[in-house]
């Protein structure tokens, strides 16, 4: 008996086989910006994320003023995020040993930092890399913060792809959660975190 | 220069049921200096029977086109839509030819090939203009149907609103889907009499039949005018109403 | 085989008389109306914004039809990687046997709930309701999907299923459903019901099931592309992932993913890009499931491969923005096409995936439209919908015979039309109808015509046709 992998493979063998089709590839691979920064913090704003940019030197300054006036007290967090944002005043819960999925439930919000950044879709991108942690770790609290560095941002989709490992589980987000299926309307908040604040470091 | 030899392809349903859009396309072209033609072996694109799933009854009607249009400079036809069948489809049915590619939608023609947006014309009426689907999607024509009206003098151009939403003639689609067509017809008309237009006009007298037939049964007072008509129409000779 | 492909739904009427039901509903018509025309504009100003967008479709068109023209070479290659990265690759040539791998799997984690990503390829083979004959409930997270399950209803879009209802519909369909019930049928407050209801079920299920929008034969990513966060809930939490996907969904490098990623969000839901994005590839230690299955599916998709006009259906990546232009579809919904492929891709492609051109229903669709050709103009892959609804139609009329008294009539309209003196002939008797005619109108016409003069006069005709004047005036001259 044939398997159906053996049918299905047979069955498009024995259609007309065409040759290699070239690929068109002259769409732009970067598009010429004047402000990179000033455009992600634009559209990602757009989305109804809220977006600050802020000297490197101030972060864990900005990450405690934003906490304290969300009135923050449990924040998880990649363990490897660097110590100086976990700045006092609040609770942090590293994901080391990972977090029990009730405990990250139960969390204010979560703060990590991205792998990429596309200005032109106003889209942050998470690899699990460095001070990004587990998927889940940012997708369960309702309050996501996120440091981008300005090297990290691209101007480009295809830029963007270019950098990124596609054997790592990766994570595109564009503002928060949200939906289009009542009325073909987009409102935000709905099942992933529905506050997204990213910090812009320069 | 010689006069350009241009044929016109009146199509079967301009030639039978609008004479008055055939005999002010060879009015206006010999206007604009050329030698017109009707070949009397014409009949008819195959458009009905192909757009119907009919393919092998539309073959023969394209090579016969092929044949009859031969040895034209240029081929012009006062529809968008079967203008767009012998360009776009005649070549997947039998082939491309000469008469093929020397094809034109009248205000392509005018436009593109004459060189021409102000053909003279005098029309001293209200009208909104409605782009029919084929001559957008499939020619191409863009904007030169307007640009053309806009050069008519005494004409009042009014925008028609969801000006490229499909009239719903479509063919055998009006009596297959009469009850969806009719609905689709119901909103174009909505359009053309929120712009206050008494004259809408087309480049295909087959969405004019379909609008026209439903502005009529609803007694709205607008008149369905062919684009060849408003262009043939001049102070000396001006446009008369022939009914539609 | 023999068995019934579910891609449309048993006991549809044909479409004419489907749309007669759905015109009716004047609340159905205001819904589309309101949602198809925000979306439109919306996708407009989006895609305005990319002066290469004429070329991303292009690329796509190549970058899909280089899939179909060397689908097993991509899809052997995929099913390595996914192997090589800890994946199951499962191949089902039909509905029957995928939902069969499908509901195995599901037993074999003895789980008898399982939590459902949006996807197309499991409602097209009725696996929610395979998986409850087999003891198993089906969770949609989907908002949309999540509507129409808990309505009971059937999907009427393929980016949003309940497109058709309105806020105070879903509010209603909520209040029965739910425990507890939305604050009020403000979209926010739905959302927020919807946010309630499924968050118990995201965080102790043990299994979940997807589609795949894309998947990436060199490296084995699979790709979702969601809004609301239910994906990467779905994706995520569960110990063990199944994802079904059509064997077209393909891009053979992970460079092609950057074409994608701008024709699919803009063309679908008209955004620069959807919320979020997920791409994984087998299985991650310590994050995501630890178990991975992929079900190839068939499906009919290999028969349709084999035509060579109607195979561009398959470059379709879902994106609805051809439904969303269509004046059809606007008027009639997508529930009157009977298939979860509604709309003018519905049309092109449920006939061809049910491939029986003898069944009434299927054969019908190739006619839902007037070919006004707006679906081809924002189709992101450049799928041409038309000249595949004309070449579907050729097959509709091959399979009807020669007997039909459309047939008949075509035959003898060619006849005419393949002789002038014939044609001319016909139009003299034709002239006749002047007899019918007031003020060059004709109010009722008799036969067929009837369908026509129901809602338009028809033109009278002439005493004289073009031809005859101008033999008149021309013909004696040269």
């Amino acid at each position: 008996m044939f398997s159906a992998r053996d049918e299905i493979l047979a069955r498009i063998r024995a259609v007309n086989r065409a040759s290699p089709v070239p690929i068109p590839r002259d769409y732009e691979r970067t598009r010429t910006v004047p402000d990179v920064l000033g455009l992600l913090d634009e559209r990602v704003t757009d989305y109804k994320a809220i977006v600050h940019r802020v000297a490197e030197a101030q972060l864990p300054d900005r990450i405690a003023d934003r906490l304290a006036l969300r009135s923050v007290s449990t924040m998880a967090v990649p363990s490897d995020v660097p110590p100086e944002w976990r700045v006092p005043a609040v609770t942090w819960l590293p994901d080391e040993p990972p977090l029990p999925l009730a405990e990250l439930d139960t969390v204010d919000g979560v703060l990590t930092g991205c792998a990429v950044a596309i200005a032109e879709t106003g889209t942050i991108v998470l690899d699990a890399g460095a001070g990004q942690g587990r998927r889940m770790l940012s997708l369960v609290p309702d309050y996501h913060l996120c440091v981008v560095r300005a090297d990290q941002v691209v101007t480009s989709v295809p830029e963007a792809l270019a950098r990124l490992e596609p054997g790592r589980p990766l994570t595109f987000i564009s503002g928060p959660s949200a939906t289009s299926d009542i009325e073909l309307d987009r409102v935000e908040g709905v099942h992933g975190p529905r506050t997204l604040e990213v910090l812009i470091a320069t | 220069m010689s006069a350009p030899r241009v044929a016109l392809f009146a199509t079967c349903l301009t030639d039978t049921l609008y004479p008055e859009t055939g005999k002010a396309v060879v009015r206006l072209l010999t206007r604009l200096g050329c030698d017109v033609d009707f070949p009397l072996a014409q009949t008819c694109c195959g458009q009905m029977h192909y757009n119907t799933g009919y393919h092998d009854h539309a073959r023969p009607l394209a090579r016969d086109y092929a044949a009859t249009f031969e040895g034209y400079d240029h081929v012009v036809a006062p529809s968008g839509s079967c203008g767009a069948m012998v360009r776009e489809i005649h070549p997947s049915l039998c082939g491309t030819s000469p008469a093929v590619e020397r094809t034109y939608e009248l205000s392509e023609f005018l436009v593109d090939v004459l060189g021409v947006t102000d053909v003279g014309a005098y029309f001293p009426h209200r009208v909104t203009y409605h782009p029919t689907c084929h001559s957008l999607r499939m020619l191409g024509v863009g904007d030169k149907p307007l640009s053309l009206l806009r050069a008519v003098k005494g004409l009042e151009l009014v925008e028609l609103p969801q000006a490229e939403q499909c009239c719903g003639f479509g063919g055998t689609f009006a009596l297959k889907n009469a009850e969806t067509s009719t609905a689709m017809l119901a909103d174009k008309m909505r359009c053309v009499q929120d712009t206050g237009a008494q004259v809408l006009s087309a480049g295909d007298n087959s969405c004019l039949m379909h609008i026209g037939g439903g502005l009529s049964r609803l007694r709205t007072g607008v008149r369905t005018v062919h684009l060849a008509e408003i262009l043939a129409s001049t102070e000396e000779e001006p446009w008369a109403s022939a009914t539609r | 085989m023999g068995v019934r492909n579910p891609v449309t739904w048993l006991g549809s009427p044909v479409f004419p008389k489907a749309a007669h039901e759905a015109l009716a509903d004047t609340q159905l018509r205001r819904n589309l109306r309101k949602a198809t025309t925000t979306i439109r504009t919306k996708r407009a100003g989006v895609v305005a914004e990319l002066d290469d967008w004429e070329r991303l479709r292009q690329a796509g068109e190549a970058i899909k039809d280089d899939v179909l023209a060397n689908l097993d070479t991509y899809l052997v290659r995929l099913e390595k990687a996914v192997t090589a990265r800890g994946g199951v690759v499962h191949w089902a040539r039909d509905a029957e046997e995928a939902n069969r791998i499908v509901l195995d799997l599901v037993r074999a984690e003895g789980a008898d709930e399982v939590v459902k990503v949006k996807s197309m390829a499991t409602a097209e083979i009725g696996l929610n309701e395979a998986l409850e004959a087999g003891g198993v409930r089906a969770v949609e997270t989907d908002l949309a999907e999540l509507i129409v399950q808990l309505g009971d209803d059937r999907p009427s879009h393929i980016l949003v299923p309940a497109i058709h209802r309105n806020r105070a519909e879903i509010r209603d369909v909520f209040r029965r459903g739910m425990a507890e019930e939305p604050a009020s049928d403000e979209p926010r407050d739905l959302a927020e019901a919807a946010r309630r209801h499924l968050r118990r079920k995201f965080l102790s299920a043990k299994v979940a099931i997807s589609g795949a929008n894309f998947a990436v034969a060199d490296t084995g990513s699979i790709v979702v592309v969601e809004s609301e966060g239910n994906g990467r809930m779905c994706l995520t939490l569960p110990e063990t992932l199944i994802t079904v996907m059509g064997i077209e969904k393909l891009v053979p490098s992970w460079q092609d993913l950057e074409v994608f990623l701008q024709l699919l969000p803009r063309s679908s839901t008209a955004e620069r890009m959807n919320p979020y994005t997920s791409v994984w590839s087998g299985v991650t230690p310590g994050d995501g499931p630890r178990r991975f299955h992929l079900v190839l599916l068939d499906n009919g998709r290999t028969a349709t491969l084999a035509d060579q006009v109607g195979r561009q259906a398959l470059r379709c990546i879902r994106c609805s923005a051809c439904l969303n232009v269509c004046p059809v579809y606007e008027r009639t919904g997508g529930q009157a096409y009977g298939s979860v492929y509604p709309g003018p891709i519905g049309a092109i492609l449920a006939p061809q995936l049910a491939g029986d051109m003898h069944d009434e229903q299927a054969a019908s669709l190739p006619y839902a439209s007037s070919l006004c050709g707006a679906c081809y103009e924002v189709c992101p892959v450049r799928i041409n919908i038309p000249e595949v609804l004309t070449h579907l139609r050729a097959e509709a009329v091959r399979a009807k015979g020669k007997r039909t008294p459309e047939a008949i009539a075509m035959a003898a309209a060619a006849w005419v039309f393949a002789d002038p003196k014939r044609y001319e002939a016909a139009q003299k008797a034709g002239s006749l109808s002047r007899l019918l005619a007031r003020d060059g109108r004709i109010k009722r016409l008799p036969g067929p015509g009837a369908k026509w003069t129901d809602s338009r006069d028809a033109p009278a005709v002439p005493k004289e046709s073009f031809r005859a004047w101008w033999r008149k005036n021309h013909v004696q001259r040269s």
